[in-house]
């Protein structure tokens, strides 16, 4: 293995060994969220995450569904959650520009007895008052969607539903987090958690050692190995992996508003969805792996996935497809979120079991763990005079009126070099997230925040140029710049310098 | 039992690509006999890749100064096949200052095969 | 705005052939607008052999093909314009490009020639399962990081692919030092020459094995091996037939397709088989004025048969501005039959044909000793045997002009007759 460029943003009052108000464990979706609104606070935080980016675990490899509410019950935290979380999505997306877009969604019934299951949702959308969701006649969906199976006997519209770009929403909320003074510590694996008179010490992979006086488990399908080192074993976390495809561009009229199946005895369906980019999402199915990395897709699975989804849309070009990608469900033994103290340990909060819809629910979520702070810490906590809830946004160039283009390019020439050309990515857009407050630092970091790669040839031609871009700004050899985690090394050594072969 | 001298050789000078059968056999003027070919472009050289096969090797040197890193060149002839890793070994301690002209004669007469290496792109010099 | 007579969109083989053509046949303002650094286009990464041999019969590299096209270009004082990125091309032959140094640039032509060449397919467009991890490259990517950036992509090295440029880095990385271990092939037969099948694979014993897939890739954070399996005639994998490889690295060969944004954008009709403009005997697509030639139309083997089509559209678009062409001509509609897969170009005005027709063309599999036949509305207008066709060799017909214009058929097809097809 060798060392990329791989810094810790800030850290000084860790370098220094004082005491933080709060620790963060894990940098998903849930941990940047908790991040962002303890920062409204007088708080020292840290958020401590094991691999080389924000957003690099079940953030990074969802459905992308900001769910109305109706589908997950009334009576169980998830369900309160997910049916408090959607609408705070506006106001997140205008103060932190990251792509969110309200399409609503459908849920499909092919039978008898998946119209009473629609039936039933509706039940449940009522008592949590998610607005609008209504029963539509087959006749009606025909009319409105023309690609949708004529085997459909009716639906469940939800106006509310909506789509958002997952890490892009994560590492919005750790970069306004960090702007508002919270740090970010990346590579930084926390292997034991000791109770201290004043708090907790926690201790790295790296052999450094964190005090804090409160602790956030929000560490994904990890969050019963933390919970676990501190605290008495209530719960266990299964990973459960959901496998993707994603189609390109050309095919994203196909559907235009989220595509449900009914959920039956034999699972939830699979969903086709635009994406915030204009993309098709095709997924995902549910299958327990015993191994909490194994991202791996599989062939047969894949089948599965396509053979489900071509029951909603029966002409789905899967010949379209440019990308296949699975993530992994934090399947609580508990069935529902954790959401609170353990219970022997009441300083160390758990934010755990965060399987679908966490994302949809995480700001609620978020809200809920701050309360849970205060109590920890002693009472109200006071609220910083100078938070900025803004993130300073970023220019699109592709989405730009050319008007605005040819002002971008009057203010940084760099605007009009193309990085990538299947989505328009310019120099000027990639050197600013290597340069933001949780800047990128490897390909898929720059790929994560800025798109270069995200499209139909998937990096082929601006890999090269994404890589040149990052040794430049960072001072680095381009032989050093990693895809990913440390181990991701893309070039082996300059050519004329090996030995051996054929 | 006696077995002559036999080589399995696919013709590349044409699409078709025959599989040749090249026999030792010291009657023929050549002193090799070869079957399995279309045409009189085969027969040649299939004896020709038994008897002394050669090829085109193109690649890379350092260069500085210029737009790029490195600048492509080839050897101007075909040199016998066995040469192709002792060259890359050659050509891998060339460093080349920018500008250089297509042509330009790189490393000359490698191995003494008279075959001189050369530039096979003309590449300015940028500040 | 700034006005042009003819713009060429790329600069490339097909796009310098275009602009001097055009210029030669009397276009007075002409302009190539090309996004890299320089140009010459992917040849400038294809520091092999094997290129020009039907236009200067001898055998040149990538880049001394290119060079010999800038020269002229520049000698004929054509005015081109780099790092200048193509946005937009409309209907009404306006054009919306960027650059560092203009800024904004919006120019009006005349006519538009669309050069802009093919991109490769990716893991994506396959679907192969396993892991995503760093070192898996498409063939192109790692032939611009080995040849043009000098930098090594892997140590251990499988090739998904047997088209001509997978065979060719196979041929790269190992004179470079890595160690090729196998290049799988889907189909029954390799999509690449057969000289650099034996060039680039046999002489550095590589294998090849024919109706293979990968069926896994292992690795979390960088490819630590691939499994790859024989294939039944549905293309399935087989179990029992697995092989498993111990490497760094997988390369990607598995097609090109042609980059048809731009093409899009302005409402040109496309080909589903080639994924390319319809275009007609001058080049033509389906909106007045606005041609293409090269690898945007169809993807080619040979970089002569690029310069000659692309010779074909400048010369076109100059007699377009020149008001020279006919335009309300009767149509021929050429057509694939049996045994081809598509044909190029689809429409013909035989009125605006010189002295020969040049119909392009691939079939669909390996044929020995067939006949390629064309028809004018049944009639035998051109009829030759061919000892050995395959999918991965462009073929080339020429019809005589006079023919057609005598007999004014509706439709040309173009089909194999007889002969055995082969597999491998
Ligand atoms: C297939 C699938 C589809 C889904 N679809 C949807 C959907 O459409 N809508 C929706 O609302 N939700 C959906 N979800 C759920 C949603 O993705 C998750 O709820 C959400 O991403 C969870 O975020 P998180 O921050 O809890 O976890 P993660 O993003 O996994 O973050 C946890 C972080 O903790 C880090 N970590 C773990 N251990 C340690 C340690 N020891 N030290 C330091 N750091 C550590 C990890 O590296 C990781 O980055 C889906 C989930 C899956 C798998
Ligand atoms: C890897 C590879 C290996 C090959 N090997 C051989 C061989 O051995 N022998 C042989 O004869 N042929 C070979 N070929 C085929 C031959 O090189 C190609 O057919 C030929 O280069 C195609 O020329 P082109 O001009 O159509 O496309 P390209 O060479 O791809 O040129 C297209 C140009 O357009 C520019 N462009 C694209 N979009 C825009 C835009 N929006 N604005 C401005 N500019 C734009 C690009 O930057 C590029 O310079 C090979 C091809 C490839 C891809
Ligand atoms: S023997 Fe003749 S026909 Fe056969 S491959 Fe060689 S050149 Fe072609």
């Amino acid at each position: 293995m060798r060392s990329g460029p791989y810094n810790h943003f800030t850290g000084s009052r860790m370098k220094r060994g004082e005491m933080y108000d709060v620790v963060i464990i894990g940098a998903g979706v849930i941990g940047c969220g908790i991040a962002r609104e303890l920062s409204r606070y007088n708080l020292s935080i840290l958020i401590l995450e094991k691999e080389g980016d924000v957003a690099d675990g079940t953030t990074k490899a969802n459905s992308a569904i900001v769910h109305a509410g109706f589908d997950a019950y009334h009576k169980t935290v998830n369900g309160q959650m997910n049916a408090r979380g959607n609408p705070m999505y506006d106001r997140l997306a205008a103060e932190l520009d990251f792509p969110f877009q309200r399409i609503g969604s459908l849920v499909l019934a092919f039978s008898e007895e998946e119209l009473v299951s629609l039936r039933e949702l509706i039940d449940n959308a009522h008592v949590l008052k998610i607005p609008g969701v209504e029963m539509l006649a087959p006749e009606t969906v025909h009319a409105k969607h023309a690609n949708l199976s004529q085997e459909v006997r009716g639906a469940l519209w939800a106006p509310t539903g909506a789509i958002c770009g997952p890490w892009e929403f994560a590492i919005a909320l750790a970069e306004n987090a960090v702007e508002n003074g919270a740090e970010l510590a990346l590579n930084t694996q926390v292997t034991a958690i000791q109770k201290t008179d004043a708090g907790f010490r926690l201790s790295t992979a790296a052999g450094g050692s964190i005090e804090s006086r409160v602790v956030v488990n929000a560490a994904g399908v990890y969050a019963d190995i933390i919970h676990n080192m501190v605290a008495e074993p209530f719960f266990e976390i299964n990973a459960k992996r959901g496998q993707y495809f994603l189609l390109d561009k050309s095919a994203g009229d196909i559907v235009d508003t989220v595509i449900f199946q009914a959920p039956t005895k034999a699972g939830k369906g699979v969903l086709v969805s635009p994406t915030v980019h204009g993309n098709i999402i095709v997924g995902p199915d549910a299958e327990y792996v015993e191994d909490r990395e194994d991202l791996r897709t599989t062939g047969p699975q894949l089948d599965f996935v396509r053979q489900a989804a071509r029951q909603s849309v029966p002409n789905i070009p899967f010949g379209m497809n440019i990308t296949t990608f699975a993530g992994l469900r934090a399947e609580s033994s508990t069935r529902d979120f954790i959401i609170g103290p353990a219970e022997d340990v009441p300083s160390f909060i758990n934010a755990a079991g965060m399987k679908s819809p966490g994302l949809s629910a995480a700001p609620a979520v978020a809200e809920e763990v701050v309360k849970h702070v205060a109590v920890a810490l002693g009472g109200e906590l006071k609220e910083r005079k100078d938070f900025n809830p803004h993130r300073r946004p970023a220019a699109h160039f592709a989405e730009s009126s050319p008007e605005k283009q040819a002002e971008l390019i009057a203010t940084d020439p760099r605007f009009a070099r193309i990085v990538c050309r299947c989505e328009y990515v310019t120099e000027a857009e990639v050197v600013d997230v290597i340069h933001r407050k949780v800047g990128a630092r490897s390909v898929d970091g720059v790929k994560r925040r800025a798109r270069p790669g995200g499209g139909r040839c998937q990096g082929g031609f601006c890999s090269p140029r994404v890589m040149e871009i990052l040794a430049r700004e960072l001072g680095i050899d381009m032989g050093d710049v990693v895809k990913d985690g440390p181990g991701s090394y893309i070039l082996t050594g300059r050519t004329k310098a090996v030995e051996g072969g054929n | 039992m006696y077995k002559p001298e036999e080589h399995n050789v696919i013709c590349t000078v044409c699409p078709i690509g025959c599989r040749l059968t090249v026999i030792r056999e010291e009657h023929e003027p050549d002193g090799y006999k070869v079957i399995g070919g279309v045409c009189k472009r085969g027969e040649k050289f299939g004896v020709k890749e038994v008897t002394d096969p050669t090829r085109t090797v193109t690649s890379t040197v350092a260069i500085e100064g210029g737009l790029l890193p490195r600048l492509p060149v080839r050897t101007e002839k075909d040199i016998p096949k066995h040469l192709n890793y002792e060259l890359m070994k050659l050509i891998s301690s060339v460093k080349l200052q920018a500008p250089v002209k297509i042509g330009e004669v790189v490393v000359a007469n490698v191995f003494d095969t008279g075959v001189n290496v050369i530039a096979t792109r003309s590449m300015r010099a940028v500040k | 705005m700034q006005q042009y007579e003819v713009v060429i969109v790329g600069g490339g083989p097909a796009g310098l052939a275009a602009a001097i053509e055009a210029r030669k046949n009397g276009a007075q303002s002409v302009v190539v607008l090309e996004r890299d650094r320089e140009l010459g286009g992917i040849l400038q990464q294809c520091i092999h052999h094997g290129f020009g041999l039907v236009v200067f019969n001898e055998e040149l590299t990538g880049p001394e093909y290119a060079e010999r096209f800038i020269d002229e270009l520049m000698k004929l004082g054509i005015e081109y314009r780099l790092e200048t990125m193509v946005l937009e091309v409309n209907a009404d032959k306006t054009i919306r490009a960027i650059s560092p140094n203009d800024g904004m640039i919006e120019i009006q032509a005349k006519a538009i020639v669309l050069n802009m060449g093919c991109r490769e397919r990716t893991r994506g467009a396959i679907a192969i399962p396993g892991f995503r991890p760093a070192g898996v490259f498409s063939a192109g990517t790692a032939q611009r990081f080995v040849n043009m950036e000098g930098y090594m992509v892997g140590k251990r090295v499988v090739i998904l692919g047997s088209g001509d440029i997978g065979l060719i880095m196979a041929r790269r990385m190992a004179l470079e030092g890595a160690k090729v271990l196998a290049v799988a092939e889907i189909m029954p037969y390799s999509g690449g020459l057969t000289r650099n099948i034996v060039q680039c694979l046999h002489d550095y014993d590589i294998p090849l094995y024919l109706s293979h897939t990968i069926t896994e890739v292992r690795g979390k954070e960088r490819v630590e091996g691939v499994t790859i399996a024989e294939v039944d005639e549905n293309r399935k994998p087989m179990t029992g037939t697995e092989k498993h490889y111990d490497c760094d690295t997988l390369l990607l060969s598995v097609g090109l397709i042609p980059e048809n944004e731009l093409s899009r954008g302005a409402g040109i009709q496309l080909d589903p088989v080639t994924g390319g403009p319809i275009v007609n005997e001058a080049m033509e697509t389906s909106v007045s004025g606005i041609f293409a030639s090269g690898n945007v139309v169809h993807v080619h083997d040979l970089v002569d048969w690029v310069t000659e089509e692309s010779r074909r559209a400048g010369a076109y678009a100059a007699r377009y501005v020149q008001n020279k062409l006919v335009e309300d001509a009767s149509v021929i509609a050429s057509r694939p039959g049996d045994g081809i897969g598509y044909v190029v170009p689809h429409k013909v005005r035989p009125e605006n044909l010189n002295d020969k027709l040049a119909i392009f063309m691939r079939v669909k599999e390996v044929f020995h000793d067939a006949k390629l036949v064309v028809k004018a509305d049944g009639e035998v207008v051109y009829s030759r045997k061919k000892r050995h066709m395959a999918p991965g060799e462009m073929e080339i017909v020429q019809v005589d002009a006079q023919k057609l214009k005598d007999l004014k058929p509706a439709e040309l097809l173009v089909s194999v007759e007889g002969g055995e097809t082969v597999h491998v």
